[in-house]
């Protein structure tokens, strides 16, 4: 029987559910510094970060599920990221964009968490200060292809364990 | 108006505050005997004349590295401007090592109140009569002054929980007035 | 760690005083939509109406000074990049200008047309920044993207001109990076163009709508005197009808020869400082064109052997060269010790260094003087007594730039 006479698709559940998640990402852009206005310009027109289905960028850690960390997290801003991390619903993901987030960035120094990692678990990295729009899109794919591909783990489902900062 | 011009008034008015007089590139800073601050900070403002009506900024300054220093370690600096008759100024006070105090110029400008709050913070001078001496840049369960050439820059403190301000808002409720 | 999470930071805040029982105690921040960098404002709430607020701010303390302590003189330029990030090259500028006159250079003329040039290119992306985002605030979208793609438009030549699109360093103690690239008039001339273009496509949607008025006019005015106190320059004061502009009453690089007006506005509400940047952007385009004009020719670096590296052909070439060469890279610039204040119109306002050196290849002390630091500590005082969505349109209009505002 070909498609002509049954009218359905046959797959794997989980292939449909990575389907839509992929393509419907909501980002929440936890955005402190100059990554912030990079992360305007990705979702700005010129590159559109709505082709990937993350147009709905809200501010609410309960409706969203990807996390965005543009720019420095400080000392004194590191429990307010760890609640919105924890008030997000499964299954959630999470980029650590620019330098600044992935690992301090050249500041190293008093105030500065050396990476957003001693904080929440970070699925992607993006290197640079600021990063260029077509680096966050390719993140944004490299998310997508994590989630379509189901040999891979979110890395919010491994020990979630508490905040730790190695100085 | 010229600094020397400014010397001599403050000379004539409040006779032993000024101390020296430098020049910094073209800018003229007077230093002053830091007991006697809000003295002479008032006369500058208010003075007709002068009007030195902003406080462009407040410099806590260190000077224990400082090669060839032997004066007191902490400093004070504040910057003030008119904006009436344009002319600009230096104001510097040095502070003892042991309890750097100062006394606070928040009657008279408005933004003096977050600058000395960062000046706190970072260097640890002491403004008596600050209505609010709390930590403003560094959270609040810091210890120490990072700003000081004794704290070294990679001591790092992690904060366990964000501070409530509900301390600072009954305040600011009373002093509005509201039940 | 979530075990302590205080009760405040949920939102949940309860007063100790019986009295209060009936006030809402709300955060708005650190996280928040006005995506304006991490700042927090806590309000005692009425209804809707804001009757007390407090404000913190240092989320994004990045520890600017004591970084300066430990890196030389031209290391510092990347870490001032970050402060005003939407307007990188204007804190690149202010600090050169400050080190330059610190060791008494001047820098060849073509270079100071160019300065002045990139200073008021940055001034009109900051300003379309900050009026974009602001109308996000109040829900007027399309503003955004009108404003945005200007400004794509202006990376594109910022990236021809320096490599990076957003934290520049493009200038050099003594001088500039490297001289514009042959298409650098035109490709201005056209973004301009695309300027005027998208700032009467947006004055054409706010203008005259009602709901805009209605949302800006006498919202959260603050009076000259009190703007005064606290220490505003720049936009903000000039809104409340203070005429100080600091191109004009101490005019550096030549601006005092180049027409341009200074918009003031008249009664310090949202509108008002909303329109005097849209104004400013119109100034700025002209003086963009006059630079453009008299953009003389030479070099875009002094030569004075202190500062400026000297050409390959001298390093490779002869002794004297190589010396200088590595005199200048392991020693660093070393100015004589002495303490020096100096300022610039940034498009927030005054924008100054405090530079203390000690003769060592490090600053001793670097101080920024931050316009916007000034404007969020009147920010409490200005929301109180208005609603909650005022507060909001007001923290945009008073453009804090959290990397400014905590360095």
């Amino acid at each position: 029987m070909g498609i002509e006479e049954f009218p359905a698709i046959t797959t794997r559940l989980d292939a449909v559910q990575a389907w839509g998640r992929s393509n419907s990402l909501w980002p929440l852009a936890f955005g402190t510094a100059c990554c912030a206005i990079e992360f305007m310009s990705v979702a700005a027109s010129v590159f559109d970060l709505s082709r990937f289905g993350a147009e709905l960028i809200r501010f609410s850690p309960r409706q969203s599920d990807l996390l965005l960390v543009a720019g420095t997290v400080t000392f004194k801003q590191a429990p307010i990221l760890r609640q919105i991390w924890e008030q997000m619903p499964d299954p959630k993901w999470v980029i650590s964009m620019g330098v600044c987030a992935s690992s301090g960035g050249f500041y190293n120094n008093y105030c500065t968490v050396q990476g957003i990692d001693q904080i929440v678990p970070v699925d992607v990295y993006i290197a640079g200060c600021p990063p260029r729009p077509e680096a966050i899109l390719e993140a944004v794919m490299k998310i997508q292809h994590k989630i379509a591909n189901p040999r891979t783990t979110p890395a919010s489902q491994f020990l979630v364990k508490e905040p730790h900062f190695d100085y | 108006m010229e600094a020397t011009e400014i010397v001599e008034q403050l000379n004539h008015s409040l006779p032993g505050t000024v101390r020296n007089v430098l020049d910094r590139f073209g800018q003229a800073e007077l230093e002053i005997d830091p007991v006697r601050t809000v003295e002479v900070l008032r006369f500058l403002q208010q003075t007709p004349g002068l009007e030195f009506n902003m406080l462009v900024d407040l410099v806590s300054l260190d000077y224990s590295t400082f090669p060839g220093w032997t004066g007191p370690r902490f400093g004070l600096l504040y910057l003030l401007k008119s904006l009436t008759q344009g002319h600009r100024l230096q104001v510097k006070t040095y502070l003892s090592a042991e309890n750097p105090q100062s006394p606070s110029v928040t009657s008279l400008w408005a933004n003096a109140n977050h600058l000395e709050r960062e000046a706190f913070d970072q260097m640890g001078i002491r403004f008596t009569g600050h209505p609010n001496l709390k930590r403003l840049l560094n959270h609040h369960e810091f210890v120490g002054h990072p700003l000081r050439k004794d704290y070294p820059i990679t001591r790092r403190q992690a904060l366990s929980a964000n501070q409530s301000l509900m301390d600072e808002m009954e305040a600011r409720l009373k002093e509005r007035g509201i039940s | 760690m979530t075990e302590n999470l205080h009760s405040s930071s949920l939102g949940l805040e309860e007063s100790t005083s019986p009295d209060h029982r009936d006030l809402l105690f709300v955060n708005l921040g650190p996280s928040h939509p006005a995506t304006h960098g991490a700042l927090r404002a806590f309000c005692a709430l009425d209804g809707e109406t804001i009757v007390a607020a407090v404000v913190e701010q240092g989320y994004l303390h990045r520890g600017f000074e004591k970084d300066c302590e430990s890196h030389t003189f031209q290391q510092a330029i990347p870490y001032t990049d970050r402060l005003n990030y939407v307007s990188a090259m204007m804190n690149n500028v202010g600090y050169c200008k400050a080190v330059e006159k610190m060791l008494g250079i001047q820098i060849p003329d073509r270079a100071v047309t160019l300065r002045v040039l990139i200073c008021e290119l940055n001034r009109i992306i900051d300003h379309v920044v900050c009026v974009g985002a602001n109308l996000v605030d109040l829900g007027a979208l399309t503003n955004f993207w009108y404003f945005f793609n200007v400004r794509e438009k202006v990376y594109d030549i910022l990236e021809k001109l320096c490599g990076a699109r957003l934290t520049s360093s493009y200038t050099r103690i003594g001088g500039l990076m490297r001289d514009v690239y042959p298409e650098f008039g035109d490709e201005v001339r056209a973004v301009l163009q695309d300027v005027q273009t998208s700032l009467k496509d947006v004055k054409g949607l706010i203008a005259k709508n009602r709901i805009f008025l209605d949302r800006t006019k006498d919202v959260c005015v603050i009076t000259k005197e009190r703007a005064i106190s606290y220490g505003f320059t720049g936009p903000t004061l000039r809104a409340c009808g203070m005429d100080y502009d600091l191109r004009k009453a101490e005019p550096y690089y030549g601006y005092d020869q180049y027409e341009f007006e200074v918009p003031v506005g008249t009664t310090g509400d949202v509108y008002d400082r909303i329109f005097v940047r849209l104004y400013e952007v119109e100034e700025s385009i002209s003086i963009i064109l006059q630079a453009l004009k008299r953009l003389p020719e030479g070099p875009i670096m002094t030569d004075d052997k202190r500062v400026a590296l000297p050409p390959k052909t001298q390093t490779y070439g002869n002794i004297e060269g190589l010396m200088n060469h590595f005199k200048i890279i392991m020693h660093g610039i070393c100015p004589e010790p002495g303490e020096i204040y100096d300022a610039t119109e940034a498009a927030n306002g005054e924008l100054g260094y405090t530079i203390i050196a000690d003769g060592s290849k490090n600053p001793y002390r670097v101080k920024c003087r931050p316009p916007c630091f000034m404007n969020f500590a009147a920010f409490g005082e200005m929301i109180e007594g208005s609603m909650v969505a005022d507060a909001i349109a007001n923290l945009g209009s008073i453009n804090i730039i959290a990397g400014e505002l905590d360095r």
